[in-house]
């Protein structure tokens, strides 16, 4: 009968005997551990930040710039040239059965007062549909209206930034503010987003009516000019159709021939973000690989010394074949050996993988996620290294002749 | 019947082109109780035949019967538990695990027949106490004579009320004194529970404590001499 506890307690012993070496192979393991936890880490951390950001930006949404034009041979970048209306717009809504939603912008960076306060910040001139857009709620107040928009009012909607810098503590809803001088009601707060894919603060903002922007703000260089337009896919499948009834759309609305380059850009972000968001997981499943090899070695360091230790202990092998003990007997006191090296190298670097990703990211600023499943996939991991190379040394220990083991010097 | 019964055993071994045979058509009883000692020359096939007695080797011809039971066909495994329940073992060597102290040693039998922790200490303690070693049950073998040592040793080999006692020249490594200390608690053994002892020796001072003497040569048994 094998007596498991025992059996531990021989194990336990033996590598107290060589603390050492014991610690020296463990470290092999605790490295192995340590680099998956903290590798797997960062890329989930960065897997994270991209899924929040794409959830930030809105879902299925796309992008169109004006610009692009060529004049005289000179070909100028996307953005470059106003060339959308207002109408585009109301026409893409209108016309192109994959759009849900669609908020044209006109944007600018304005300086906002509030009582003896002042803070600059970027001005978003948009329509209602820009909340729904990039799902965006509101924390305080309504949004504004499409009345509003019809009537140009100065109303407007502040990021949590803005009210952080300009009214502190106090209640914002029903406020006057002034931005470039003109006095503006503030009729509701956006919900914080946080940071965007480039780092940007989302929050420090101000939405305000498009026409409001286009006529009392910034102005524009032809009535009904906006800067950009956003535009929501029915689905994520609805959006290379949408992207293709867009294109055509304002190509014809625009009077581009076949043979002219387009006066405008449509950029599907989603899937820019998903790109990116694809490419964050092979990279992490990379780093998994690469540390996974360092676990690879040291399971081999375990099986290296498993295998001196066998030979080094055939006399002590030989005395407990002599004494009563099994081929299973003499097995498991190996085999536990190995497991008890490789789990406790498991324990010590799953603490040092949580800590490097810990400090890591306060360091370094990138954002780790330790998930459970990663610790618990190398806790596994780990035993099942201690049990594979673990088996061939205590294999060979069981054929021993108790007799030929007696007689080893 | 007989305890111990060997039924023409021939052990040969195969060294490349070469038979060697270490034992020859051996056959011989050894009844529950008796004291034997097993003489001849090195080479004489006296330690091949101990292997055998012990259950550490089987025979190539022949049958070997302990306690009735033909040990031929037995496994590996089947083996390893007649050492543990039927047999001790004690070696010129001693073969104690350095590193562990003496009770652990002793301890180490009932390791691999489930006895529970309480019990094993509780035996290995009286297993030490009647070899006269109370007191020393924390040494490591390092600490401890050649003498004690050897004590150690036959503690370990009564631990599991083994019927039978096997030495390898138990006092080959002893000074004369100490082992006449040594076949002294061998003499005890055999009379007190009856065990079986069956020692080999090539010192006839040693064999002179046993009541019978069994010599080897050439892989046979050359002579068989009862004492009273």
């Amino acid at each position: 009968m094998i007596n498991i506890p025992s059996t531990f307690k021989i194990s336990f012993r033996a590598l107290r005997v060589n603390k050492m070496r014991s610690g020296l192979t463990m470290l092999g393991i605790i490295i192995g551990v340590g680099a998956v936890i903290a590798m797997v880490a960062v890329g989930a951390g960065a897997s994270r930040q991209i899924a929040e950001q794409i959830s930030s930006m809105g879902s299925n949404l796309l992008i169109i710039l004006p610009g692009a034009t060529t004049s005289g041979g000179v070909r100028m970048g996307a953005g470059t040239q106003p060339t959308l209306t207002m109408a585009d717009a109301e026409a893409i809504l209108r016309e192109c059965p994959a759009v849900e939603a669609v908020a044209p912008t006109h944007s600018g960076t304005a300086q906002v007062v509030f009582s003896h306060m002042n803070w600059s910040t970027g001005i978003l001139g948009t329509t209602p549909s820009m909340l729904d857009i990039r799902d965006w709620q509101l924390s305080a107040g309504r949004p504004f209206t499409s009345q509003d928009v019809r009537s140009a009012n100065k109303v407007a909607l502040l990021g949590q930034t803005v009210v952080d810098n300009l009214f502190g503590d106090q209640d914002p809803v029903g406020q006057a503010i002034r931005i470039k001088n003109l006095p503006f009601t503030v009729v509701g707060v956006l919900a914080p987003k946080g940071q965007d894919a480039r780092g940007q603060d989302q929050d420090d903002t101000i939405m305000i009516p498009i026409t409001t922007a286009q006529k009392k703000l910034f102005g524009a260089q032809f009535p009904g000019m906006v800067r950009i337009i956003s535009v929501k896919a029915k689905s994520a499948e609805d959006l290379a159709a949408a992207e293709e009834q867009i294109t055509a759309l304002l190509k014809q609305r625009h009077r581009i021939g076949p043979k002219q380059d387009n006066d405008f850009t449509v950029r599907n972000l989603t899937q820019l973000m998903q790109a990116r968001e694809a490419s964050t997981r092979v990279m992490t499943l990379l780093l998994g690989a690469i540390a996974s090899v360092s676990l690879l070695v040291g399971g081999i360091g375990i099986m290296n010394i498993m295998l001196v230790s066998v030979t080094e202990r055939t006399r002590e092998i030989g005395i407990r074949m002599a004494i009563g003990a099994k081929t299973w007997d003499i097995r498991l006191q190996f085999i536990i050996e190995a497991l008890t090296l490789s789990l406790i190298g498991g324990v010590v670097g799953i603490i040092a993988g949580v800590s490097t990703a810990m400090v890591l990211s306060s360091i370094s600023s990138w954002p780790t996620v330790v998930s459970p499943l990663s610790i618990l996939l190398a806790f596994g991991f780990s035993g099942f290294i201690g049990i594979f190379f673990g088996f061939y040394p205590a294999y060979k220990a069981s054929l021993l002749n108790p007799i030929d083991a007696l007689r080893y010097e | 019947m007989a305890f111990i019964e060997a039924r023409n055993i021939s052990k040969v071994y195969q060294l490349g082109d070469i038979e060697l045979r270490a034992l020859d058509g051996v056959s011989t009883t050894i009844g529950k109780g008796e004291f034997v000692a097993i003489m001849g020359q090195s080479g004489s096939g006296k330690s091949t035949f101990m292997n055998l007695l012990g259950c550490l080797d089987t025979p190539t011809r022949g049958q070997y019967l302990l306690d009735g039971v033909d040990t031929g066909g037995l496994s590996r495994d089947e083996l390893a538990e007649i050492r543990n329940r039927k047999l001790g073992f004690v070696f010129q060597g001693f073969n104690l695990l350095s590193r562990t102290s003496a009770l652990e040693n002793v301890e180490l039998p009932m390791l691999y027949n489930g006895s529970a922790a309480p019990e094993r200490r509780e035996r290995a303690l009286a297993a030490l106490k009647s070899v006269g070693l109370e007191g020393r049950e924390g040494h490591h073998p390092n600490q401890l004579s050649g003498g004690q040592q050897q004590r150690v040793a036959i503690a370990r080999a009564l631990v599991n009320d083994a019927p039978l006692i096997l030495a390898d020249e138990p006092t080959g490594n002893l000074d004369t004194r100490t082992s006449a200390g040594i076949m002294e608690l061998f003499v005890r053994l055999n009379r007190d529970p009856g065990i079986t002892v069956i020692l080999v020796t090539h010192e006839p001072d040693i064999a002179a404590f046993s009541n019978r003497i069994i010599r080897f040569s050439d892989g046979q048994i050359v002579s068989d001499e009862v004492k009273r």
